[in-house]
């Protein structure tokens, strides 16, 4: 102590530690400035970004769906609504082990094996931080009360209610109206990402499809604050949504289930328009399908079960079904031979019960010869001819036709082409020319080629939609109207190219055709080959004048290459049944086309199903008030 | 300044009061305390707002301050001269206490910084030794001829490296760093020839290198992160960028106490204890940084002109090197929370949310006042 003391200079150590103070202020001074430097550097030329970044930091646009337009019957009668489901959904960000979740829920909830797959699946799809990605849909009452009471267990996974399309006609309307599926991925490519943001079906069939932005309206969004994780603090601002449109169809659900109740699980197709409009009254296919099942998804096992079932559930008979129209063609082609006066309607032929082609062995027999083998009709005007069908008849009217001006003017009755306004997935049919076989086959036009034409048989092909549609041209006297579904849609917005129909046929030609069709119905107490095709099964006790025509058309091949019974194969060869009607004459209501898919006769099988349905339109139906729909609203 | 020139020669006997005609109040300095108030109070209005105008918070801290008010006025009581004599004691206490860690610490989060008594008190000894190491270099270097000689320094070294490197194996190499900048603050202080300081400064660069081997992944992650913070945002990267993003919209006056987007929606973390000054930044802009570190300069230029006033060797460098570690916590954190040092978990000094890192505050500041009101002559 002593000796160090003597050693201590006081003076210089002070110096020394002014000159250290003084060093280590300057220092700090240095680092103060640093640091103020920086934060204002960060403060001015960082500040536009900074701000931008915490504004993204902070707000979200949560997409705030419409809710989806109505669709509705003539009467207001609801075909598709949206009903409340709820979904469980997950946030795949806040799941910190997402194995030991899933086994967690999946015992919960007590889900399947493929629920389980499909939750594996689904998280995995969100875009962007914090989405929550829809992984379990329709959940009962216990399934939510199970995961509300766990809930603690399960961060960053939520029950949420959303809308999804309910069709509470189910299988009934399911041709007519189509379906909306879930968005799978392919979907998003082609969409509009923002126009579906929180959107999760879209129209995949029928008027579903083809009303999609009408039907879908305009999606909302809200500007939302969200803290770091993800969780929403209070809405900002917004746009509300615009809801989709309701759509009224001319469609009849009444109408429509008396038809299904006709065709009583056969297989087959009508639809039925209302001639004034071209409105479609009805437009079913059978067998159907329950729509409902794919709106949520539906799983591998029900689809291949729709898929493969041999009776075809999703084919739409009536706008893609095509047939061979038979006998039904008859009228049309009596129309253009009158119409070119090619025959006047005192001109008759004398029927044997066949017909040869000059120069050519072969006979093209009547389709009583093989029942009665007592020879053909007799002296057959074109009225007999047709109420009696008269085969030879239209195989000689067809021959002096020519297959030029056949397949040129029975354009104007709209075959071989889609003029259903509004029905995607209709198909065009086949109208046969020299042209077309030369195209398609390499072949020339045989003869014999416009004899089969002439009573519908050989290359043609109509679908029922089209056939009712002709008929309802027929109705009209020739006045074409377009077909469609909707009725408060403008029609400009829906131009497609129209048939001409025959309205610059004159008036005579109408009479014989007309009286023809109304005799197959109401001719009858006659001796025997007098009646009408079809009175004897449904124009005894009819209290309404019908025009009408039967047609058997061949079946052109069993669909499908699947093993099935024999039996089930011997039923699938019998023929195609058709009839076509319109009623009352005088002032035509409806028009239809009946097919039955290896349903036997037209009039013994079809006619009874047309009669059955127009008697309801007309009768059960009579004096129901067609209400003015107006757009039912519902949220 | 004082009128009469009663010169004593300082470090022999035992000090007594001295009335010089200045406002003194329980030995506290006027100055000083008034400084520490506004920072003190700034800091509570951030605190209110970082924690989301949480008043519980905010009544927590006032009890904290009101300890540490407390400690600082009972520290500031004692005379330097006892401060000294216990100076090596404390030191060797606190290395004890150190070892005691191994056999008997509490292992949080992987590392051994906690020493349990239970029921009756936790603790971290490495805050003792915040204190404990420059009183006992100080002295250390007292009664011994200065600027040191290569010995002195090198026992000092061994003085400062022994519990610094203790602490760093806890592991806790952030604290341990502080504390040996704080002891090292005193060597130079105390005269630390710059030729030494040189060489020890070239080993250090050289060596770096072997040191990037030698710490563990987490640390070059950090230092990594301080360099590129893109390179893992959601992750390493989280805390810096959102701190920066904080700091910078705020723009020159901010967004306004409370309407902090990034603090409030929990995007910056730590907002009330580490990075608390990113949230002054954002919402008091940059004038709300510039007032706080003026206060901050204050602070440290009262604390010299108190370190220059002492009049002995402990008591000047004891006060020198706590206004100086002081300023170094600041830069430190203000430093890191604003991207330009690596993330260390150094609170900042009086403003920031926690316990006993402002006790250990408080207590430096005590014995800053009880060397400058113990003395007889007043040269600044």
């Amino acid at each position: 102590m002593r000796e160090a003391l003597a050693l201590k200079d006081h003076r210089s150590e002070s110096q020394i530690y002014v000159e250290r103070a003084a060093t280590g202020a300057g220092v700090v001074l240095v680092l103060f400035s640093l640091l103020i430097f920086r934060v204002g550097y960060l403060q001015s030329v960082q500040y536009s970004d900074s701000v931008a970044r915490s504004e993204k930091n902070r707000v979200q646009v949560v997409a705030r769906p419409p809710v989806r337009g109505l669709i509705l019957d003539r009467q207001g009668v609801l075909l598709a609504e949206n009903r409340p489901s709820r979904n469980l959904e997950v946030i795949p960000e806040q799941i910190v082990n997402m194995q030991d979740t899933l086994l967690d829920l999946a015992s919960v909830l007590e889900m399947s094996e493929a629920e389980t797959a499909r939750f594996r699946r689904l998280s995995g799809r969100t875009t962007r931080r914090f989405e929550s990605a829809p992984v379990l849909f329709d959940l009962s009452d216990e399934q939510v009360a199970r995961f509300e009471a766990n809930r603690f267990r399960f961060p960053g996974i939520s029950v949420q209610a959303k809308l999804v399309r309910n069709y509470p006609q189910g299988a009934l309307m399911a041709h007519a109206v189509g379906s909306v599926r879930r968005i799978n991925d392919q979907d998003t490519v082609s969409l509009n990402a923002t126009a579906y943001a929180s959107t999760d079906h879209i129209g995949k069939l029928g008027v579903e499809r083809f009303y999609e932005t009408e039907l879908l309206g305009q999606v909302g969004y809200d500007r939302v604050e969200v803290n770091a994780r993800g969780r929403m603090m209070r809405v900002l601002d917004g746009v509300k949504p615009i809801n989709g449109q309701n759509l009224s169809l001319y469609l009849d659900a009444g109408l429509q289930a008396a038809a299904d109740r006709a065709l009583d699980g056969r297989r087959g197709a009508v639809v039925a328009i209302d001639p004034k409009t071209g409105g479609i009254l009805t437009l079913l296919s059978r067998p159907a399908y329950d729509p409902n099942l794919f709106v949520q998804g539906i799983s591998h096992r029900n689809y291949n079960a729709l898929r493969t079932s041999i009776d075809a559930p999703l084919f739409n008979r009536a706008i893609q079904g095509q047939y061979q129209p038979g006998s039904t063609l008859k009228p049309f082609i009596g129309l253009i031979a009158l119409g070119s006066s090619t025959i006047t309607v005192s001109d008759s032929i004398e029927d044997p019960g066949w017909y040869q082609l000059p120069g050519n062995e072969r006979l093209y027999r009547d389709w009583n010869w093989t029942k009665t083998n007592d020879g053909g009709h007799g002296h057959v005007n074109i009225e007999k001819a047709l109420y009696r069908s008269c085969n030879v008849y239209f195989y000689d009217l067809a021959v002096r036709l020519g297959i030029d001006r056949l397949s040129q003017d029975l354009k104007q009755f709209g075959f071989g082409q889609v003029s259903v306004l509004d029905l995607p997935d209709a198909d065009a049919g086949l109208l046969p020319s020299r042209a077309w076989k030369r195209a398609s086959r390499n072949l020339p036009w045989y003869p014999g080629d416009t004899v089969n034409l002439g009573i519908g048989h050989g290359d043609i092909l109509v679908t029922p939609l089209q056939m009712a549609s002709a008929v309802a041209a027929l109705a009209n006297r020739g006045r074409w109207v377009a077909p469609r579904m909707a009725q408060n849609q403008p029609l400009e917005a829906l131009a497609r190219a129209q048939p001409s129909g025959a309205g610059q046929l004159p008036e005579h030609v109408w009479a014989p055709i007309i009286g023809g069709m109304e005799k197959v119905v109401h001719r009858g107490n006659q001796v025997y080959g007098e009646n009408g095709t079809a009175w004897s099964y449904i124009g005894r006790d009819i209290e309404y004048r019908m025009a009408g025509k039967s047609g058997t058309a061949q079946v052109v091949a069993i669909e499908q290459g699947e093993v099935y019974e024999a039996a089930m194969i011997e039923e699938r060869k019998r023929k195609h049944a058709w009839f076509i009607a319109f009623a009352p004459i005088e002032d035509p209501k409806i028009a239809l086309a009946v097919l039955l898919e290896n349903g036997g006769g037209g009039s013994e099988y079809a006619a009874p199903v047309a009669r059955e349905i127009i008697d309801y339109y007309l009768l059960e139906g009579a004096g129901r008030q067609v209400p003015n729909v107006e757009m039912v609203s519902r949220q | 300044m004082s009128g009469d020139f009663v010169r004593r020669l300082p470090g022999g006997g035992p000090s007594f009061r001295n009335h010089r005609g200045e406002f003194t109040w329980f030995n506290l300095d006027p100055w000083l305390m008034l400084i520490l108030l506004s920072i003190v109070s700034f800091g509570l209005v951030v605190l209110h707002s970082a924690s989301d105008g949480n008043w519980v918070v905010v009544e927590a801290q006032l009890v904290r301050l009101g300890l540490g008010f407390g400690l600082m006025v009972m520290i500031a009581q004692i005379p330097p001269y006892f401060l000294l004599r216990a100076a090596p004691l404390l030191y060797g206490l606190g290395l004890i206490l150190l070892l005691l860690i191994y056999p008997f610490g509490t292992e949080v989060n992987g590392s051994r910084r906690w020493l349990r008594v239970p029921g009756v008190v936790n603790f971290q000894p490495s805050e003792l030794m915040k204190l404990f190491l420059p009183m006992v270099l100080a002295w250390y270097f007292h009664d011994r001829h200065l600027p040191p000689g290569l010995k002195p320094v090198v026992v000092s070294c061994l003085l400062l490296l022994l519990p610094a490197g203790l602490i760093i194996v806890q592991p806790d190499l952030g604290t341990g760093l502080m504390i040996a900048t704080s002891g090292f603050l005193v060597l130079i202080l105390a005269g630390l020839p710059w030729r030494y300081m040189l060489r020890g400064s070239a080993l250090v660069l050289a060596s770096a290198p072997a040191l990037w081997f030698v710490i563990k992944d987490y640390q070059r992650g950090r230092i990594l992160t301080m360099f590129d913070p893109e390179r893992d945002p959601l992750g390493a990267g989280w805390n810096i960028i959102q701190s920066k993003i904080a700091i910078g919209s705020g723009g020159f006056s901010g967004k306004g106490l409370l309407n902090g987007t990034q603090s409030h929606l929990d995007f910056l973390p730590e907002s009330s204890t580490d990075f608390i000054i990113a949230v002054l930044a954002e919402e008091l802009g940059f004038l709300g940084v510039v007032s706080l570190l003026v206060l901050y300069g204050l602070f440290i230029l009262r604390g010299l002109m108190m370190s220059l006033n002492a009049q002995d060797t402990f008591g000047r460098l004891l006060c020198g090197s706590i206004t100086f570690t002081f300023s170094v916590y600041v830069f430190v954190n203000i430093g890191m929370v604003s991207g330009i040092l690596p993330v260390v978990g150094v609170p900042l000094p009086l403003v920031s949310y926690g316990g006993t890192a402002l006790l250990t505050l408080f207590a430096g500041f005590g014995l800053m006042m009880s060397i400058h009101s113990h003395r007889r002559i007043t040269l600044l």
